[in-house]
């Protein structure tokens, strides 16, 4: 639609801008909430996690990633990671008591910090305990393991491949 | 009907503004605290006000409301802006989605050394990738999505004011789209909104960038 991807084609529609694609594909398979506040809820924690996901997703794109990982992981342990301990302190869910996108994008960022800062959430008990109820969910378990569609984390080939088809100056 | 609505930002558009459009068209009153100094930003962070450490914040129905995005959606579905169904409501993301990204583009020029060369490309996104969409999407229906004013209408409007202010003649090639912007100016709350004295804020100034700067201590 605006010449970007992802696009997903799913139910006869072109779908794209991941956030409308995202909340898509929950709201069918059940994985939002019908009440506007608890809604609410899990877009704002949402949002919160792909603004935190996108500062790593873009490190590949930039010429000197140091400076910006320290202050990737400085905002993770000082202003995200907080929030979802406090969630995550006697409830099973982020929302609602039951499992929602923002536990999905919970997870998936969470996976993501460690792979740069191994011990990040050393000092974030509740979110590591979330972290391993939810990897022993059948399809995420599966979805860790070698061979699966999950992808890697970006590499030299990746930067090329994105650069060259967008045509990309950079720095960005 | 309970509390206000209560707005923290700026004394400026921003990302803010789009949900002072919402409000608006909605025919919600809302009060607004202006973020002016850094020790009121910081008031708010240690009064845990603020989930994320951010603003926009939007005080209603005893929430502290924080992502524009997820405001902007709660707003659209309490106040019957939002689609009727999923495929509707779809439609209304995607196109609210590009919306915002490319109202966000000249959201950030003040804060950009050398404009000159962003306008240009604004001007050319905004001709090439954006506003085909809409052209094709208005020729014929009178609303973007489902026969309905929804949140992606709102947007709408506000972004092609936006840009008429950069680039004048910006919609001329796009007659939908300014039958469109010229229906929309009809409704009476955003005829308010847009005469002298609303709480539509004007395009930021020197002060503005000033202001953010050192409320956020940002690093250029």
């Amino acid at each position: 639609m605006f010449q970007q991807v992802p696009l997903v084609e799913m139910d006869g529609m072109k779908l794209i801008q991941t956030k409308a694609i995202l909340n898509y594909i929950a709201e069918k398979y059940n994985l939002h909430a019908k009440d506007p506040k608890e809604r609410v809820m899990i877009n704002m924690y949402s949002e919160g996690l792909t603004d935190l996901m996108e500062m790593i997703m873009i490190l590949p794109f930039t010429p000197d990633p140091k400076p910006k990982l320290d202050n990737i992981q400085s905002k993770a342990k000082e202003r995200y990671l907080p929030v979802y301990e406090k969630a995550l302190t006697g409830p099973v869910y982020l929302v609602g008591g039951k499992l929602s996108l923002a536990d999905v994008l919970l997870l998936e960022c969470t996976l993501m910090l460690e792979e740069k800062f191994p011990d990040i959430l050393k000092d974030f008990p509740n979110i590591k305990s979330f972290q391993g109820r939810m990897t022993q969910i059948p399809a995420i378990s599966r979805f860790l393991q070698p061979g699966s569609k999950r992808k890697p984390p970006p590499d030299e080939k990746y930067l090329k491949n994105v650069v060259e088809v967008l045509k990309l100056k950079l720095p960005l | 009907m309970g509390e206000r609505v209560v707005l923290h930002y700026f004394n400026g558009r921003g990302k803010m503004e789009s949900i002072r459009w919402l409000l608006t068209v909605a025919e919600v009153e809302f009060d607004e605290k202006f973020l002016d100094t850094r020790e009121e930003y910081l008031k708010l962070v240690n009064d845990g006000k603020l989930m994320f450490q951010q603003v926009p914040l939007v005080e209603i129905d005893g929430m502290k409301l924080v992502q524009t995005k997820a405001i902007l959606n709660y707003l659209a579905e309490k106040y019957n802006m939002h689609g009727k169904d999923l495929k509707d409501r779809v439609m209304i993301n995607m196109y609210s989605e590009g919306l915002i990204d490319l109202m966000e583009m000249i959201m950030v020029l003040p804060f950009n050394p050398d404009p000159t060369a962003k306008l240009k490309e604004i001007e050319k996104k905004a001709k090439e990738r954006y506003f085909p969409v809409f052209e094709k999407a208005l020729t014929g229906p009178v609303y973007l999505v489902g026969g309905k004013l929804s949140l992606a209408d709102v947007l709408l409007v506000e972004c092609t004011l936006m840009l008429e202010e950069k680039f004048v003649g910006i919609l001329k090639e796009f007659s939908a789209v300014k039958s469109f912007q010229g229906r929309m100016i009809q409704i009476p709350a955003i005829n308010r909104f847009l005469q002298p004295g609303s709480k539509r804020k004007p395009p930021p100034g020197e002060n503005y960038a000033k202001t953010v700067i050192e409320v956020f201590q940002i690093k250029i």
